[in-house]
């Protein structure tokens, strides 16, 4: 029988990784993520966990120990945060183009500079065209469900590509929630251990893995990464499905959508901030008033059908983003306009709670307004709208 | 104990390999996978070996091997080691095959971690004084006054102004199970070495004096008696650390002078007496240094 706890985020990812039966873990402190490698070293230690737990010398060897593992034929696993996952972007384009299924939590946090610890996504939205499957997620009990649901998806054999799980700074890492367990029976038939057939460094089957590569070869391995990443679209939907038989929590697959039925006008969120859109969506219905929310649960593969044929029912549609592409807008936005090319609404992009900053409801609601706005108008006033923002008319 | 004669005939690493004439990796690696043997698994950082063993689709390694980065060689082969012990091939080497930038630069972070971790690996420093695979350019394994090409000959400044860094030192202050220099102009001592690492468990450091005629601009043909030199003039000690106790294994004869062996290389042409005395003075400290930690060891171990 599943149980339920009350645990922090980060709690959540490491019983993820113990109930995955992660074979390989490297190791590192960095806040807010600290949590996560104490939590797996404490299993191992216990004799929860059978694995090699690693404690590297920087985030740079924690990504390096993890894909030799896992190029060597093991579930492997790590987690990181903000500066660490900068250092490991050298790191983090090997595993994809090799083809091995690592599956890492991010905790979402701020890059330096200035310095903080809080939640933003300019840690992780620099790092999407590395080909790593990008997830965000909205509670605690996503993320240990996701780090499930990530093994299955990343060893797929039409996907074998790395996932990045993101996850907000506090928010959910140092956070507890009421989250339920499931038995490692039902873990165990939901996700086989894993087979290294297409890569190992194994003896009796010679294999290179890594070569030296000329213009003749390199870009048949591009074609090839970026089709696994299309692949992954109808792997992430089968497994979403899957997951809910087995456990009965459906998370909806790419996106989640909330009340776009009827909707005028919809806001695209990431992360936490969902809940509280959620709330927001409720609130204004009762006003009478006609807002719907997608949670983006995947950045990549960027759910495109699925964004566009919310956007060809309402009358103005608007991106949440948690970091900005100096000059250009938030990457959810960025990413949303090349999804909603030649559709005639208002696209508006919302960029709140940078820094980790709190996203509260009049912040939340101030967006849906802009978007009713807009729609009344046929056009909005500013397009990319900073929201809370000292001496910043929204 | 191995011999020359013992080496199995079977090539792990084969000929048809791209190596410039007279590469001093290319000889030691040959020799090294003759005594690791089928059961090995190698890993690669970016070097020149990588390129001219390796260039897709073509291979000289008979046995698997990963290359990833530059700098993460020791990490990477240490959770190789793991990650085949834990599916039950506890009989498989793990070598990195690394260079001296790459270990004395850039990979020192991950090797000084996997040797505090003592991993289980053997870990190779193909030494041949300079980034070689980028064209030359100085690295903390340059010797003192060598011209590269990013530490020129100008009218103002000559070469490179620092001394060689001295891994082995390095590697025994982390008091690792076995670490030792050698030369394949000495190769009964190299071939011991080769198969001391191989036998032992846990962290083996070896630093290979490799020639490379391209870079220190040398005739190809010389990259043995350069490397026979590179002893006798005490310029590379040969060492072996073992049991936290220091062996030196051949004491230089004096068979040729300092001077005999800068003058072989275009990369020293420019020294000027006062630089040769810096490279002696140079040479006498590390060796009253190695001969202070023989003594002490006798002291310690009560007597002659």
């Amino acid at each position: 029988m599943s149980v339920s706890k009350v645990v922090t985020g980060n709690y959540a990812a490491a019983y993820g990784a113990l109930l995955s039966r992660i074979q390989f873990a490297a190791a590192y402190p960095i806040t807010p993520q600290t949590f996560i490698v104490e939590h797996l070293s404490e299993f191992v230690h216990d004799g929860l966990l059978d694995a090699d737990y690693v404690r590297v010398e920087s985030e740079h060897s924690a990504m390096s120990a993890v894909v030799a593992a896992e190029a060597t034929g093991v579930r492997s696993f790590t987690a990181t945060s903000s500066q660490g996952l900068a250092l490991m972007h050298e790191v983090l384009f090997l595993p994809s183009a090799l083809r091995l299924p690592i599956v890492m939590p991010v905790v979402n946090r701020t890059v330096a500079a200035p310095i903080g610890i809080w939640c933003e996504y300019n840690d992780t939205m620099p790092q999407r065209d590395s080909g790593w499957i990008q997830a965000y997620v909205e509670d605690n009990q996503e993320v240990l469900d996701m780090v499930i649901q990530a093994y299955k998806i990343a060893e797929n054999k039409d996907v074998l590509l790395p996932v990045m799980l993101s996850m907000d700074a506090f928010i959910l890492s140092h956070t507890v929630e009421p989250v339920e367990f499931p038995d490692q029976e039902a873990v165990d038939a939901f996700l086989p251990s894993y087979k290294a057939e297409h890569a190992h460094l194994w003896p009796e089957d010679p294999m290179i893995i890594g070569s030296f590569t000329p213009p003749e070869y390199i870009q048949e391995v591009r074609y090839q990464t970026d089709q696994a990443m299309k692949a992954a679209r109808e792997v992430i939907k089968r497994v979403t499905k899957d997951f809910a038989s087995a456990f009965g929590r459906n998370y909806g697959g790419l996106v989640e959508e909330y009340r776009t039925d009827d909707a005028e006008v919809v806001l695209v969120t990431l992360g936490t901030v969902t809940s509280t859109a959620r709330d927001v969506v409720d609130e204004m219905r009762d006003e009478g008033k006609k807002v719907g929310m997608v949670k983006l649960r995947y950045f990549r593969p960027y759910p495109f059908e699925e964004i566009r044929k919310v956007a060809e029912g309402v009358s103005a549609i608007g991106f949440y983003d948690r970091s900005i592409s100096y000059g250009s807008g938030g990457p959810s936005y960025i990413e949303g306009r090349h999804a909603l090319y030649g559709l005639e609404i208002p696209v508006m992009n919302f960029l709140a709670g940078l820094g980790g900053r709190d996203v509260r409801v009049p912040d939340i609601k101030l967006m849906f307004e802009k978007l009713l706005e807009a729609a009344r108008e046929g056009k909005a006033k500013k397009d990319i709208v900073w929201i809370g923002t000292r001496g910043v008319e929204p | 104990m191995i011999n020359i004669k013992d080496l199995p005939d079977e090539e792990l690493f084969t000929a048809g390999h791209t190596a410039c004439p007279g590469c001093g990796v290319a000889l030691v690696v040959r020799n090294l996978m003759k005594v690791l043997g089928k059961d090995t698994v190698v890993y690669l950082p970016a070097n020149c070996l990588l390129v001219f063993s390796a260039t897709y689709p073509l291979d000289a390694f008979k046995v698997p091997y990963l290359h990833l980065l530059f700098e993460n060689s020791a990490v990477a082969a240490g959770a190789i080691r793991r990650a085949l012990k834990r599916l039950g091939k506890e009989h498989v080497n793990v070598v990195a095959l690394a260079g001296d930038g790459g270990t004395a630069d850039i990979g020192m972070q991950a090797l000084s971690g996997a040797a505090e971790r003592n991993e289980d690996i053997i870990y190779v420093m193909v030494d041949n004084e300079a980034y070689m695979n980028t064209g030359i350019q100085r690295s903390g394994s340059t010797p003192f006054g060598a011209w590269t090409t990013t530490t020129p000959v100008g009218k103002k400044i000559m070469g490179k102004t620092e001394h060689k860094k001295d891994v082995m030192k390095i590697m025994m202050a982390h008091d690792v199970p076995y670490a030792a220099t050698a030369s394949p102009a000495f190769p009964a001592d190299m071939l011991k070495k080769f198969e001391k690492a191989k036998n032992k468990e846990g962290f083996r450091f070896l630093q290979i004096y490799t020639t490379c005629p391209t870079g220190w601009r040398a005739p190809s043909e010389k990259t043995i008696t350069l490397a026979k030199m590179a002893v006798e003039t005490g310029i590379f000690p040969l060492l072996e650390y073992e049991n936290g106790l220091l062996t030196v294994n051949y004491r230089p004869k004096g068979k040729y002078t300092l001077e005999e062996y800068l003058k072989i290389q275009g990369r020293f042409r420019h020294f000027t007496p006062e630089m040769v005395e810096e490279v002696k003075r140079w040479i006498d400290m590390r060796w009253k240094w190695i001969r202070t930690i023989e003594e002490g060891q006798k002291v310690v171990s009560g007597g002659e």
